[in-house]
């Protein structure tokens, strides 16, 4: 197979174009250069991909099912709406894909002790889970906001044995687990491996987690043929740091008929603050290792963000998502708090699915980019994961009884 | 030769070490930040660190995060602290670095930011997220412009990296004394000595040790090896005591403390 320019970044240094590179402090070089050796290592060693593909195939559940969801594609009234289901993964959600990929690689550099960043606590229980899985010590920062909307998962992570250390600076969210796992790395590098949750962070992260999650994109490509006898017209993903995105997309970056659209949190207005979606509103800059589009003041410090989901609540976004926003080859928009709600319920009504609230937005955009197309076309979703998780926070934003 | 240069050449000249003291910018506001450095400057210090407070600083501990914090919760901006910075470089006897995240030189324009920070006096600048291969456009500019990007080595840079920054570092080394944040230690490594011996004989630039000095037993055993002693945290935790207490004693607690250390160089 030819393979493209595209298809062959980032480059030695971590460059998807401009993008990405590495802005972390010298104490976390060698152990970022360690990591990138033995990944490079583990590709090319047949045994690694063959015990990931069982892992996935027995213990995750793969291939998760490309779902067409007639109901909700008559709802709509337009093109043929298909759901990849990763909210059926063990663990409910795509984050699984990465966290066992990452767990094997840990196991290979022959550390003990593993730590995670989450925020809406679905990495963090991935991540628990594999260390549970392979006997590895387990620590997950959250941020005490999201400890809040997202008890159950917190609950999740500490019957699996992992500690669940708050945080309480800053915003109190993502962005600051995310800083406080740093941290942790720094002093503890030596026998600890960072399992970064999503396609963020400094190289090689970006690389590492979107080829685990490219098993999303490559299935959901191999259905398509299967089961429509072609390739779709639209794959919308949502996008915070863009992990299910970055992993639905990059196996069709060649196929110039299939449009690609990102969906971030647009949360409660565009004003600085109400959102989460610095691709659309944002600028290029430096955050958490990597150069990538980022809300940011004109001082360079990191703008807080919102979004209703704890999953998107984050004020960057991978470096490979901006690399393809400047060649255009994929579109970025979002979803509004509001538009998201309407669609978890549409979906739960019509289809008896409950999504997350992250992968509501790519729900969102779908409904209505398919009621404008034709019903012999095909739109094909993300559902990232299931919402279980979200429904005390919606019973909250509602003012329902959750009880 | 930036200020940095000299300073060092004079230092050397005349056995001397270096004693740098870092604090935060704007904690708790501008004008005691300025009176603060006056007090390091009377008490013999011979560069100051001034940090500009920063969002998102992983590599600081809870102390140098708090006073980031606070900082910014008054909202400071950059060009207010050059500006303060611009007002004292006059009167001080010791030249002035600042450290701060990539994040905001990059916002800035790294020409422009150097071109501001060089009008204010500034003779240099410490980025500690900026690792050497990520420093080339920086680094081209303040060679041009006489500006020192003083670069770290850390306990886990291999051998051969750590001649690779120490080819692209001007002013001096900012050795890293502990794999790990900011932030007072009682103990430091023994092997820290070793290394910074090893180091010292493969470049002729100043090297100086920082993180986790705080305690006269410390400098006496760096002393040894060292062109000079970084001191952060123990410092910024004295001053952040001026949010509570009056400004005059705690001025001189910070004087005291660092006249200690420095007599113990």
């Amino acid at each position: 197979m030819r393979v493209s320019a595209s298809l062959q970044i980032p480059d030695a240094a971590g460059r998807f174009g401009p993008f990405g590179g590495r802005y972390v402090p010298e104490t976390l070089i060698r152990a970022l250069d360690e990591l990138a050796d033995e990944y490079d290592k583990a590709v090319a060693d047949e045994s690694f991909q063959t015990e990931l593909d069982e892992l996935y195939r027995h213990y995750v559940g793969r291939p998760t099912p490309l779902y067409h969801a007639r109901r909700l594609s008559n709802h709509c009234g337009g093109a043929q709406i298909y759901l990849k289901r990763e909210d059926l993964n063990h663990t409910g959600a795509h984050k699984i894909n990465n966290t066992l990929g990452q767990a094997l690689l840990t196991r290979r550099m022959g550390k003990p002790r593993v730590i995670a960043e989450t925020g809406a606590g679905q990495h963090g229980v991935a991540t628990a889970t594999a260390c549970a899985r392979f006997g590895l010590e387990c620590v997950v920062y959250m941020g005490t906001e999201d400890i809040r909307r997202q008890k159950p998962n917190v609950f999740s992570m500490k019957l699996l044995g992992a500690e669940v250390r708050p945080v309480s600076t800053g915003s109190r969210t993502l962005r600051d687990a995310i800083n406080e796992a740093m941290r942790d790395w720094m002093a503890s590098v030596e026998t600890t491996h960072y399992i970064l949750g999503s396609v963020v962070g400094p190289h090689p992260f970006p690389r590492i987690v979107r080829d685990f999650q490219c098993v999303i994109g490559r299935e959901t490509r191999r259905q398509c043929l299967d089961q429509l006898g072609r390739l779709p017209e639209l794959i919308v993903a949502c996008v915070g740091g863009g992990s299910n995105a970055a992993g639905m997309f990059y196996p069709f970056i060649e196929d110039q008929g299939v449009a690609l659209l990102g969906v971030e949190a647009g949360g409660r207005s565009n004003n600085v603050g109400d959102h989460a979606a610095p691709l659309c509103f944002g600028h290029p800059g430096v955050l958490h290792g990597s150069y990538s589009y980022v809300m940011q003041d004109e001082d360079g410090q990191t703008c807080d963000v919102h979004s209703v989901s704890a999953g998107l609540d984050y004020p960057g976004t991978g470096p490979e998502h901006s690399y393809w926003k400047k060649t255009g080859r994929v579109s970025y928009t979002e979803a509004n708090d509001d538009e998201i709600l309407a669609a978890f319920d549409t979906l739960a009504r019509t289809e008896g699915i409950l999504a997350a609230l992250e992968s509501a937005h790519a729900v969102a955009k779908a409904m209505e980019l398919a009621a404008r197309r034709k019903p012999d076309q095909t739109v094909v979703v993300c559902l990232s994961g299931r919402g279980d998780k979200d429904a005390q926070e919606i019973a909250l934003l509602r003012g329902e009884e959750f009880e | 030769m930036s200020a940095i240069d000299t300073l060092f050449d004079q230092l050397r000249n005349s056995g001397r070490k270096a004693f740098i003291p870092f604090i935060t910018a704007g904690d708790p506001d501008l004008e005691f930040t300025a009176d603060v450095l006056r007090e390091l400057v009377a008490r013999g210090s011979s560069i100051c660190e001034v940090g500009i407070p920063y969002s998102d600083p992983i590599a600081d501990g809870p102390v140098i995060q708090a006073s980031y914090t606070w900082a910014l919760d008054k909202k400071i901006k950059l060009a207010e602290i050059l500006d303060m910075v611009d007002g004292l470089t006059g009167e001080l006897a010791a030249p002035i670095v600042t450290m701060l995240s990539y994040a905001i030189v990059y916002r800035h324009g790294l020409s422009e930011y150097v071109a501001r920070a060089k009008a204010a006096g500034v003779a240099g600048l410490i980025v500690p997220d900026l690792p050497v291969e990520e420093s080339g456009p920086l680094a081209d500019i303040c060679r041009r412009e006489d500006f020192s990007l003083i670069q770290l080595i850390t306990p886990t840079t291999p051998r051969d990296r750590a001649l690779q920054i120490a080819e692209r570092t001007t002013g001096f080394i900012y050795y890293v004394s502990v794999t790990g944040i900011t932030g007072e230690r009682k103990e430091l490594p023994q092997q820290l000595v070793d290394n910074v011996a090893w180091l010292r004989e493969q470049t002729p630039l100043p090297i100086c040790i920082g993180f986790g000095i705080s305690r006269a037993e410390h400098v006496r055993m760096l002393r040894p090896v060292a062109d000079g002693l970084i001191v952060g945290s123990a410092i910024v935790r004295r001053v952040a005591e001026a949010a509570t207490r009056p400004r005059k004693d705690v001025l001189t607690e910070i004087g005291d403390y660092v006249a200690e250390l420095i007599s113990a160089m």
